[in-house]
């Protein structure tokens, strides 16, 4: 009853007032499913945190011993039809779950949440999209991007248009880093001799920042850079200056690939 | 030979102080393990200047492996561990060093006592918590600034790793190992273990492996956490190989330890120790078992590779040499994951097991519950890459990861089932470990659904290697498994030591821990969705005052975890107050011992007449028949050599 109550109140507080604020924001299509999605996990798990907190605080209110001296409570050893309404209430609360989460991952509209799908995506932005390919390169402790469509030039900044899909290219020259776009919720792992691709489609103009989420070690805590959202003639307009910045160098970097093998560093 | 020693296990030893010195203890072991050490190092180097392939390394990782394995044994022959097998194989006559069974130097060396046994385990793993506790608080004071140089970038890293690694190895042995053995034998009416010398060997291996992961520090440390990915593990420098030995240690101990619990419970029941009516504790130890003999054989594998890595210069792991970092992953997630329900399980076991007695009622659901830990247990092997979900694996496989993943809080939801049905129409009294228990709960059901988020890809995306899965785990392990043994050892040290715990000091120390446990690790769930990633020096200036207020919340728990040390030191070694045999009034076995328990426990095996559960059954019968006891050899008997 208490808890039916608290839930009635609590819920749509989380969901009206506390659910705008859970991170990530909406800067993508990605991280505002991702905002989405952990707006449903919480407003979910309210009811269950709740349930379980007001049961334990009514039981510690209520069965406690009353006196110094020790009572033996009734004996109950388990009663069935509790258990198997339990069973069945967490069967279907984690089946609807997984559901939903799968539904929402397959999604093409939202094209894998913008987490690294490996080399062969299960989910593809819709065809007939124009998708700008990115690789980007990890590696102690900095972080290079190619432009394959514009010559394969690499540069150590990235900018990306708004309003289109970009597909990033993850990849390692050296040990595991990780590739952490924040505002954009993209996050895939750079592995050495693995592409990684993963999708976003930004939705507005501004900054976002770039973290290593793998520990790839010494400078690991300050391998960030910022990124930036360009509009599509502020896009065209930064990769011919980043062409003709880098023009000196373009050739005589490796061809492009999805792959690097550079000879390993054993020892550091 | 065995019989006839029983009764003089009751007088004084005839040794002096000189003579025990000079055995087989942990004085020559520390010897020949410097000495070993020293001597393989010399052999592994000049077999490493011979071979070409070490032209390629700068640094002489042969000859350090060389030397910890000559550390090993010579620590293992230091203990006296090939004294019976050697003296078997040469046909001599093998039976237990005289002196064994008593006195203070019992606990320096290989006892086969398993009440002995379990106290060495118990000050080995407290020592390695507060020096791995004490990485946390150097690890905080770094973070306390959003771009500190408090600790060079190297030494924080090192910190990490040791933080990460040791916790995980001594909580992994922490139930098991003291409670485990203290307790199993004594819950299922046995005198010891299946195997007594391979207990102590998983003792002496542990020791061992938290004090060659200490050496590490003084070989350049090790910067790759307690995950040891590879190539940032073959980059490393020698103080990596000290992971790799270490946790091999470990891994084998695991492994034993495991099977020494298996084997004990399925053979040395005492008659009417029925499966059903074995204590939860026992089944929770069972299942942990269980996933130790199966997950820590892969842990050995991945950690031979890296170590042929490292010194052949091999290449499992590396990707322009053909091997594969995604290799190293499974293979140690396959270990990892259910390591995180080795450390999980027997804290469900001891909260259901306490409950019970402060809540004056059966254990609701037993048979449930013991379904639900076996539920645990196999759906941890179906879950790892989970860990590895934004790692460019295969992403069909992904939904099913995420389906097996959140199917497991369905088992896990049991326990909760099973402390809510207990708490009903409960007579509850809250002592100290009623309390841990209690908390137990609270820590555990957000740890579980902060899981969910984690379990569910899209969401995982940000949360993904942030301060969201740190604060996830400490959560679930720190605030279940760490809750569930300090609760633990304040509802059994009185019986293992013999003297009280001090309440009104553990009653500071539950409500500072609790208290400051939460403020530590909730705000961290914060740090992470705002893009804070895992084991960073620095981090964006925005988040420097929820870290701030996180380190003075986690110094704080810190000094929490030092109450505790005040109690030990105050209630067992300056106050002395000897305990009740019963002071909980508890109808499991193991308390109706008398304390200190008597070196061999049971006079006669006792007949069990029923579970260990029967609070408020009328009419129960006691739960155990010990038999009329016996005639102790009085000065009638003392002709015939005292009869036992």
């Amino acid at each position: 009853m208490i808890w039916a109550v608290a839930t009635a109140i609590v819920v749509p507080l989380v969901i009206w007032v506390v659910g705008p604020h859970i991170p990530p924001d909406h800067a993508s299509v990605q991280s505002s499913d991702q905002h989405t999605i952990n707006v449903v996990l919480t407003s979910l798990a309210t009811p269950v945190l709740l349930f379980i907190w007001v049961y334990f605080g009514y039981a510690i209110a209520v069965f406690r011993r009353a006196g110094e001296e020790i009572v033996d409570g009734p004996p109950l050893e388990g009663n069935a039809r509790v258990q198997l309404i339990w069973l069945a209430v967490t069967s279907v609360l984690v089946l609807g779950l997984a559901t939903y989460g799968t539904v929402d991952l397959l999604n093409t509209n939202g094209a894998g949440d913008g987490s690294g799908q490996g080399p062969s995506p299960l989910v593809k932005p819709p065809s007939g999209q124009k998708v700008l390919q990115v690789q980007v390169i990890g590696q102690q402790w900095l972080w290079t991007f190619r432009y394959p469509s514009y010559g394969g030039v690499e540069t150590p900044y990235l900018a990306i248009p708004a309003n289109e899909y970009v597909a990033f290219h993850v990849t390692s020259l050296d040990v595991d880093h990780s590739f952490w776009a924040y505002e954009l919720g993209v996050k895939a792992d750079a592995i050495p001799g693995n592409d990684n691709v993963a999708y976003v489609k930004a939705l507005k103009v501004m900054s976002f920042q770039i973290r290593c989420a793998e520990l790839c070690g010494l400078w690991h805590g300050h391998m960030n850079t910022i990124g930036h959202v360009l509009t599509q003639a502020g896009f065209a307009a930064w990769i011919a200056k980043q062409q003709l910045d880098y023009r000196g160098v373009t050739p005589y970097l490796p061809p492009y690939s999805n792959v690097y093998y550079p000879p390993p560093s054993r020892r550091a | 030979m065995e019989a006839a020693s029983i009764p003089t296990a009751v007088t004084a030893p005839p040794s002096t102080w000189r003579r025990q010195l000079l055995g087989f203890n942990v004085v020559l072991a520390v010897l020949l393990a410097v000495g070993g050490y020293a001597l393989f190092h010399v052999i592994g180097a000049a077999i490493g200047k011979k071979a070409l392939f070490m032209t390629e390394t700068d640094q002489d990782d042969i000859a350090t492996f060389f030397g910890l394995i000559g550390a090993t044994l010579g620590w293992l022959l230091g203990l006296g561990f090939f004294n019976y097998p050697v003296s078997r194989i040469l046909g001599r006559p093998a039976s237990l060093r005289e002196g064994e069974e008593y006195g203070a130097w019992r606990y320096f060396r290989l006892c086969t006592d398993h009440k002995v046994v379990a106290i060495q385990y118990f000050v080995a793993v407290i020592f390695f918590f507060f020096i791995a506790g004490l990485n946390a608080m150097f690890i905080r004071g770094e973070l306390a600034s959003d771009n500190s140089t408090f600790i060079q970038s190297g030494n924080y890293l090192t910190l990490v790793s040791l933080h990460g690694t040791m916790m995980l190895m001594m909580m992994s042995a922490g139930v098991l190992g003291p409670l485990g053995n203290y307790l199993v034998p004594l819950m299922i009416g046995s005198r010891r273990m299946a195997f007594p010398r391979v207990e102590s060997l998983t003792l002496w291996l542990t020791v061992l492996a938290g004090f060659v992961l200490l050496g590490a520090i003084f070989l350049g440390g090790f910067p790759t956490g307690w995950t040891g990915y590879a190539p940032l593990s073959d980059q490393a420098r020698a103080g990596m190989d000290c992971y790799i030995v270490s946790f091999s240690l470990i891994g084998i101990a695991l492994v034993l330890v495991g099977l020494n619990i298996i084997t004990t419970v399925m053979t040395l029941r005492a008659p009417g120790m029925t499966w059903n009516r074995l204590p939860i504790f026992v089944w929770g130890l069972v299942t942990t078992s269980i996933l130790a003999v199966l997950a820590a054989p892969v842990l050995a594998a991945a950690l031979y590779m890296a170590a042929l890595d490292r010194t052949v210069t091999s290449s499992f792991f590396v990707p322009s040499a053909g091997g594969s970092p995604f290799l190293w992953d499974n293979l140690f997630w396959f270990f990892g994951h259910p390591e995180v329900y080795i450390l999980a399980l027997p804290g469900f076991g001891i909260v259901l097991e306490i409950l019970p007695v402060f809540a004056r009622k059966p254990l609701w659901g037993y048979r449930v519950a013991v379904a639900g830990m076996f539920g645990v247990a196999l759906l941890s092997f179906m879950v790892w890459q989970h860990h590895l979900f934004v790692s460019g694996m295969n992403a069909n496989l992904r939904p099913f990861y995420m389906f097996t993943t959140e199917l497991i809080s369905i088992p896990t939801g049991i326990i909760f089932l099973i402390g809510i049905g207990t708490l009903w129409r409960a007579r509850m009294r809250f002592s100290v470990p009623m309390l841990f228990s209690l908390s137990f709960f609270f820590n555990f059901l957000i740890g579980g659904l902060t899981g969910v988020y984690l379990s569910d890809v899209p969401s995982n995306t940000t949360s993904h290697g942030s301060y969201f899965v740190m604060a996830h785990f400490h959560y679930t392990i720190m605030g279940g498994l760490v809750f569930a043994l300090m609760g633990g050892i304040y509802y059994w040290l009185p019986k293992m030591t013999g003297f009280k715990l001090n309440e009104t000091l553990g009653k500071i120390h539950f409500w500072t821990m609790f208290v400051f446990f939460n403020l530590t690790f909730f705000p961290l769930f914060a740090a992470g969705l705002l893009g804070m990633p895992r084991r960073v020096t620095s981090y964006d200036p925005s988040l420097h005052n929820l870290n701030v207020f996180v380190s003075v919340a986690a110094f704080c728990l810190g000094a929490s975890m030092l109450v505790l040390l005040v109690n030990l030191v105050w209630s067992l070694w300056l106050r002395r107050e000897p305990a009740e045999s019963n002071p909980w009034q508890s109808k499991s076995l193991e308390w109706q011992l008398p304390t200190p328990v008597p070196a061999y426990n049971f006079e006669r095996i006792p007949v069990i007449n029923s579970a260990p559960y029967g609070y408020g059954v009328p009419d129960a019968p006691p739960v155990a028949d010990f038999g009329p006891p016996l005639v102790r050899p009085g000065p009638v008997a003392a002709p015939e050599g005292g009869a036992a």
